[in-house]
């Protein structure tokens, strides 16, 4: 039994340093080190109610996998966490680590929580730098199975039913699979290598992946079964940017954060030889406060703004990113303009951005979602000089399935209504999860449902035949 | 991959490719799109279906030579693939009700205006196509309109071929020799289509323009081809491309188009200058 390490604080997960790396696109944060990782793995107490495993939408048997790593096993530690994640060098990534597993941790009690998302980040890296063992080929059931989406949800659902046998073809509507994991979140959080290296696992593993192909365009659901599919799972995603309506969102210079973030990351509009064209900023306000706020603002400062302000409608207490995000941020130069609203967007005589008019807000009265309403201050309107604005307020999902799929039930926001945590739609055995169904989440969430679904399509399934 | 069955060079910069795209081809309707991007480490553009052929399962794209994307894509020859070719994306152009229109395309528009005369014209229904050009160097479809339309006005800038004028001139002399028609299908450039729409809303005629802005993913997920028509948003790629021309603000769109003058015009430096060509 190795020593245990009693340590109250976490060991810090070294980083780039915030000057050099809000001028670049490589990866912020640099993963520890073997010494680091089986030393913060020792501060584990490995207690016997694990509320670790009970926060985490996988169920990632975590005080397992974490007693290997602090036993120096660590392709046993990636075994243990392959049981139950399809991705985990990405969830060791952006996991919102804080209100799941290490949110609960005994350890987090007197001091700090178990580096829980710096190891798995640790043994996926490990096992992807030693490991040249290609993942064992599953034995055929005979089954077809489509999955409509090549995001979290639809990954991971597609990891587990190959694994049980299912002959899986994941369809996806862009030119490259990953969904938010490519398009959206950047390369300095995620690199898009270990997207890829998780994709072509599935690959490995008899997953066929067919890109270009909308779903609801150029085959509906119903065809998916013509085709012989016994069981569809759509994680079609949450794409619909949503805009303020305020005047002037149709100035050059106004983007929506699903745009400027493909821009820059699906079509690499950072590098210098990108053949997809991005504004050249040098003031940015970025309206919104979530995680893709903050990914925006981040990278319109690697982009070469000088000057990059977050616009955010309530305090920084109600900022909805996560709380490392937000410090990132805030290290690199970031400037928070939170309690302020904008009300137009101004431009000059060529049609281009030149600034923005913004209200100050107050907190008020808790509204239906638990949160201090922000109120406007009357008169307190004044204007920030900017040249681009990115809108990420929120997105919607997509209508493409839903307008094309009789007797495919949603809701007043357009997302897919699902019975229980198993994910089954209004239609026989077309399952659904991820943002499709609850609207913009995490991708852990996303990972979630679609490992449910899985099981209950390969339940559904066996109780057909 | 999608392989070039056919490219024809149409006029100096305008070619046509007939691409193998079975399941594109199954399902396509006149005022669809599709997106294409040459190479893999190309630019993502959309062109519209100019035709298709759901038993040969092809897809017939032509495209205006005018930026790094398309003279990247013009650089692939006969056999040769395009990395990606994704679609039917869009709404397609409706066509139930109408028993009279004139279809009216400017330059390269006339390749997005040909498919939706000849469905109009294969339903029996009675078409009169006004095409619009700069100079005789420049036409393209002209047998296609012919055979697609009950009546055809040519008209180029210079009077080189046909008459000499623009297109808004020959559908004004249409309508007002008591012409009927039940709509006009407007598709060209930005400002061509702002006219027609002028002179069309003078008459009360109802008129579809479609619209081709600025758009990376095509299913709704950027917002970059927002338009505002009838004073509220549209995503082209979405809800159009086909929309009200009467509805349509047009200058803004006009405004929105020019976003990245700058940088196109970089990329058509950087070209190989051999395959620089007369470009509008």
């Amino acid at each position: 039994m190795a020593q245990r390490n009693m340590s109250n604080e976490k060991c810090p997960m070294p980083s780039q340093d915030p000057k050099v790396r809000a001028r670049n696109f490589d990866e912020v944060a640099l993963g520890y080190t073997y010494e680091m990782a089986v030393g913060e793995a020792r501060r584990c107490l490995n207690c016997k109610n694990k509320p670790c495993v009970g926060a985490c939408p996988v169920a990632i048997d975590i005080p397992a996998f974490i007693e290997r790593v602090a036993n120096e096993d660590m392709e046993g530690a990636f075994e243990i966490i392959s049981q139950s994640s399809a991705l985990p060098a990405v969830c060791g990534r952006v996991c919102p680590q804080e209100n799941q597993c290490e949110g609960k941790c005994v350890r987090g009690i007197k001091g700090e929580s178990v580096g829980i998302g710096r190891l798995e980040r640790f043994v996926a890296d490990w096992h992807r730098e030693h490991s040249s063992e290609a993942p064992a080929m599953p034995k055929p059931n005979g089954h077809k199975v489509a999955i409509v989406g090549a995001g979290p949800s639809g990954l991971t659902a597609a990891g587990d039913l190959a694994k049980m046998g299912y002959k899986v073809t994941v369809y996806e509507a862009l030119h490259t699979a990953g969904g938010v994991l490519v398009y959206g979140i950047p390369e300095f959080r995620l690199p898009k290598a270990i997207v890829q290296k998780e994709i072509d696992n599935l690959k490995a593993i008899g997953v066929d992946i067919e890109t270009n192909m909308v779903i609801g365009k150029v085959l509906t659901v119903d065809e998916l079964f013509e085709m012989g599919n016994e069981a569809v799972f759509i994680g079609s995603g949450a794409g619909l940017p949503r805009f303020m309506n305020i005047p002037g969102e149709s100035l050059k210079g106004v983007y929506s954060a699903n745009e400027y973030l493909t821009r820059v990351n699906l079509m690499k509009a950072y590098r210098p030889d990108s053949k997809t064209p991005i504004k050249k900023s040098s003031k940015v306000a970025v309206v919104g406060g979530g995680n893709v706020a903050m990914d925006a603002a981040r990278s319109a400062m690697r982009l070469g703004a000088d000057t990059v302000y977050i616009v955010y409608r309530r305090g920084m207490e109600e900022l909805p990113a996560r709380k490392e995000e937000v410090e990132h941020a805030m290290e690199e130069g970031i400037i928070f303009k939170t309690l302020n609203n904008p009300v137009e967007i101004l431009g000059d005589e060529n049609g281009f951005v030149r600034g923005i008019r913004c209200i100050e807000m107050e907190l008020g009265e808790p509204d239906a979602s638990g949160r201090r309403r922000p109120v406007e201050k009357p008169g307190s309107e004044f204007e920030l000089e900017v040249d681009t604005v990115i809108m990420s307020i929120g997105t919607s999902p997509n209508p493409l399935i839903r307008s094309t799929t009789p007797g495919l039930e949603t809701n007043r926001h357009g997302c897919i209504v699902t019975q229980g945590e198993d994910g089954l739609t209004s239609r026989e055995g077309v399952y659904a999860g991820g943002d499709a169904v609850t609207g913009a989440a995490t991708v852990i969430l996303a990972m979630g449902a679609g490992k449910n679904a899985a099981k209950a399509i390969d339940a559904y399934i066996k109780s057909k035949n | 991959m999608f392989k070039i069955l056919e490219k024809t060079a149409l006029n100096p910069t305008v070619t046509k490719m007939v691409v193998d795209a079975p399941l594109i081809a199954k399902k396509a309707e006149p005022g669809q799109f599709i997106i294409f991007r040459a190479t893999e480490d190309g630019e993502r553009v959309p062109l519209t279906i100019a035709d298709f052929d759901r038993e040969k399962g092809t897809v017939t794209i032509i495209f205006q030579i005018v930026g790094g994307a398309t003279m990247e894509l013009n650089t692939l020859e006969q056999g040769e693939c395009i990395h990606d070719f994704v679609g039917p994306l869009g709404t397609p152009s409706h066509v139930e009700g109408l028993k009279k229109v004139c279809v009216v395309g400017g330059g390269v528009g006339c390749a997005i205006a040909y498919p939706i005369a000849k469905k109009l014209h294969s339903l029996g229904r009675e078409v009169h196509s006004v095409v619009g050009f700069r100079n005789k160097d420049l036409l393209i479809l002209e047998d296609e309109f012919r055979a697609a339309s009950d009546k055809l006005v040519i008209m180029t800038d210079d009077g080189s071929y046909g008459e000499k004028g623009l297109v808004t001139a020959a559908l004004e002399r249409l309508i007002t020799e008591g012409n009927e028609y039940d709509e006009v299908i407007a598709i060209g450039p930005l400002v061509m289509m702002k006219f027609v729409c002028a002179v069309t809303k003078k008459y009360g005629v109802k008129t579809v323009v479609s619209m081709n802005p600025i758009m990376i993913d095509g299913t709704g997920m950027c917002g970059g081809c927002r338009l505002t028509v009838g004073g509220e948003t549209k995503f082209a790629c979405v809800d159009g491309p086909d929309f009200d021309g009467h509805q349509v603000d047009f200058d803004e769109a006009m405004s929105r188009g020019s976003m990245y003058r700058d940088f196109e015009q970089k990329a058509r430096d950087s070209f190989c200058n051999l395959m620089k060509k007369e470009v509008e």
